[in-house]
């Protein structure tokens, strides 16, 4: 393990995302959008499998930092097909440093960048006036949107690693992350979807961290937090593992 | 093969689906050498060097750098190589000194070595003054010597260059290869190129591999893969044409050839440069005046010819300038 592997590749992470303003701005336009037109679109309407007491808005911020979690963190993933387009991927491959560490240092500069953007959109929806009901468990919000991001660059490496290029791109795009999205009950209450679907969603672990996430912030979700925790720890720790193993078996051309 | 040699390479065989880009090769690159690979596009020279480099697994054979073998130790070849890629591999959201920098943090440089190393590969390549340039501004031959400047950066033993100065202009190139030849002279760095360029091969490279579909069809040293061609051709224009002097220069013994074109004598024969004095002492004291002498020596190029009864520059420059401008294009296209 290279401790100062896993840092330069963050800090390069880290210069590109504030060198690349547009890209900050296109990433948060996107669930800002659908936190605003969706929230106001549908706030007074009565959304059934609501919690008493609960208004949309305040129940689609959860699920719009898991969208952009989800979002921003696969990309972060991915990235790596652009690093293989541009031919720095060569210049990381071939340096003496465990692929262990690339994949860690990926991964905490993909988790801090997916957090500096969740927290900008947690400030939208505070000036949109959302209140996190209490501030000692938002405190625990940070620890889920981490593993969260670290679950879904770890989905996005392995498909990285099993691409050669970004043809691959739109196929995940359209066939992985929406249905991932959708599925996760993001955007509705999940007991609004027949039976067969709801078992499915229960597969998705973004489910489990939109739903801790409910459960810190609003204090009203569909399982324990505990078993949110749990669940969202494994999956992260899963696929951490999966996206670091297929990332070095595969060839790095 | 001795076992203190930088590279050992034993029936290496890379397939690509069908397409075998190496085919069955083996080789041994000694240490403190500098070995060229020299052939067309296609060839298999970057294949067989990203193999060296532990990005490509090879299909079948054997290959250790600096000892180790590059599937079972990976580690600890890249621990002892320097790679200049053919292709740009910097980091065009950086600038040129974070890209030396976060490649001197890679290799575990300390803060110090870092600064002094980097602002000597810098003042290397010319640089010093666009070092806080962001590379995507940079213009292509700038790209090229901040590559080169990298794969310094950390002192390699063994220095793999692809394509080392395709694309820079005359003075740079010599510039590098004046480099080229202190760190392989100096620093006794093996450095292992790749290039259509027959000068770079001729003037750098200890021994030549020449590469055509894969395999070798010759390895020597440049001096030796000429002398195969029948050594050097001396032209003789001659005035008050006596053929007398034919007939004399064929009991000379170390004229290989002789050919009679009217009034000039195309001779073939070794260290030519020696023998003009004597070949005009004879033609005069036979009747004849020469005019003028012309000495050519074989070139690799000509060699390559000989092997392949193909030209390698024209194919060569061409299609790889054809595949850089192609890729240009798609960056572009795509940021």
């Amino acid at each position: 393990m290279s401790y100062i592997a896993i840092y330069v590749l963050w800090l390069r992470e880290m210069k590109r995302f504030w060198r690349a303003k547009s890209r900050i701005v296109g990433a948060l336009a996107m669930p800002l959008f659908f936190l605003a037109f969706l929230g106001l679109g549908f706030n007074r309407m009565g959304i059934s499998g609501l919690s008493p007491g609960i208004n949309y808005i305040s129940f689609l911020v959860p699920g719009i930092l898991g969208m952009s979690l989800l979002f921003s963190s696969t990309f972060g993933g991915l990235s790596v097909l652009w690093d293989k387009e541009f031919g720095f991927m060569k210049e990381i491959m071939v340096a003496p440093v465990s692929r262990v560490s690339i994949v860690l240092g990926r991964i905490a500069g993909g988790v801090t960048t997916a957090l500096i953007q969740a927290t900008m959109i947690m400030a939208v929806a505070m000036a949109m006036g959302f209140r996190p009901f209490s501030w000692l468990l938002f405190s625990l919000s940070p620890i889920i949107m981490i593993l969260i991001s670290a679950c879904f660059l770890g989905l996005g490496l392995s498909f990285a690693s099993q691409m050669k290029d970004l043809q691959g791109f739109s196929i995940v795009m359209n066939f992985v992350i929406f249905p991932l999205f959708f599925l996760s009950g993001a955007l509705y209450p999940m007991d609004n979807f027949p039976h067969w679907l709801k078992i499915i969603s229960f597969l998705d672990p973004l489910t489990y961290g939109v739903d801790g996430l409910r459960s810190v912030l609003i204090g009203a979700s569909s399982f324990a937090l505990s078993l949110d925790l749990i669940v969202i720890f494994i999956s992260a720790l899963g696929m951490v593992i999966l996206g670091a193993y297929l990332f070095e078996r595969s060839e790095s051309l | 093969m001795k076992m203190d040699d930088s590279i050992i390479v034993k029936n290496l065989t890379r397939k690509f689906g069908e397409l075998v880009a190496v085919n069955n090769i083996s080789f041994s690159v000694h240490q403190g050498e500098l070995f060229g690979f020299l052939g067309p596009n296609g060839a298999g020279k970057t294949t067989t060097i990203n193999i060296l480099a532990t990005l490509l697994r090879p299909s079948a054979g054997q290959a250790f750098v600096a000892g180790h073998e590059v599937t079972r130790s990976p580690h600890e070849v890249r621990r002892n190589i320097g790679v200049v890629f053919q292709e740009i591999a910097l980091d065009s959201k950086l600038t040129g000194q974070e890209n030396l920098e976060f490649h001197a943090m890679m290799y575990g440089l300390s803060k110090q070595k870092r600064r002094s190393r980097i602002y000597e590969v810098l003042s290397l390549v010319d640089l010093v003054e666009k070092k806080d340039m962001l590379v995507e501004n940079y213009s292509g031959g700038m790209k090229r010597r901040l590559e080169i400047a990298r794969g310094l950066v950390h002192s390699p033993r063994i220095l793999f260059l692809d394509e080392p100065t395709l694309g820079l202009d005359a003075q740079t190139r010599r510039h590098i290869w004046e480099y080229i030849k202190r760190l392989n002279g100096e620093e006794k760095v093996t450095i292992i190129l790749t290039t259509h360029y027959m000068e770079e091969a001729d003037n750098l490279c200890h021994r030549v591999a020449i590469m055509d579909e894969g395999k070798f069809v010759a390895l020597d040293t440049p001096k030796k893969l000429k002398d195969l061609l029948g050594g050097d051709v001396v032209t003789l224009e001659l005035e008050r044409f006596h053929p007398a002097v034919i007939q004399k220069y064929e009991t000379l013994p170390w004229i290989k050839t002789i050919k009679d074109h009217n009034n000039s004598l195309l001779l073939t024969m070794e260290k030519a440069e020696k023998r003009i004095p004597g070949l005009i002492r004879v033609a005069e004291t036979n009747g004849n005046r020469v005019t003028s002498v012309s000495l050519h020596k074989p070139s690799l190029e000509d060699v390559f010819l000989y092997f392949t009864g193909r030209h390698i520059r024209d194919e060569e420059a061409n299609s790889i300038e054809r595949q850089r401008s192609k890729f240009r294009h798609h960056i572009r296209g795509r940021r």
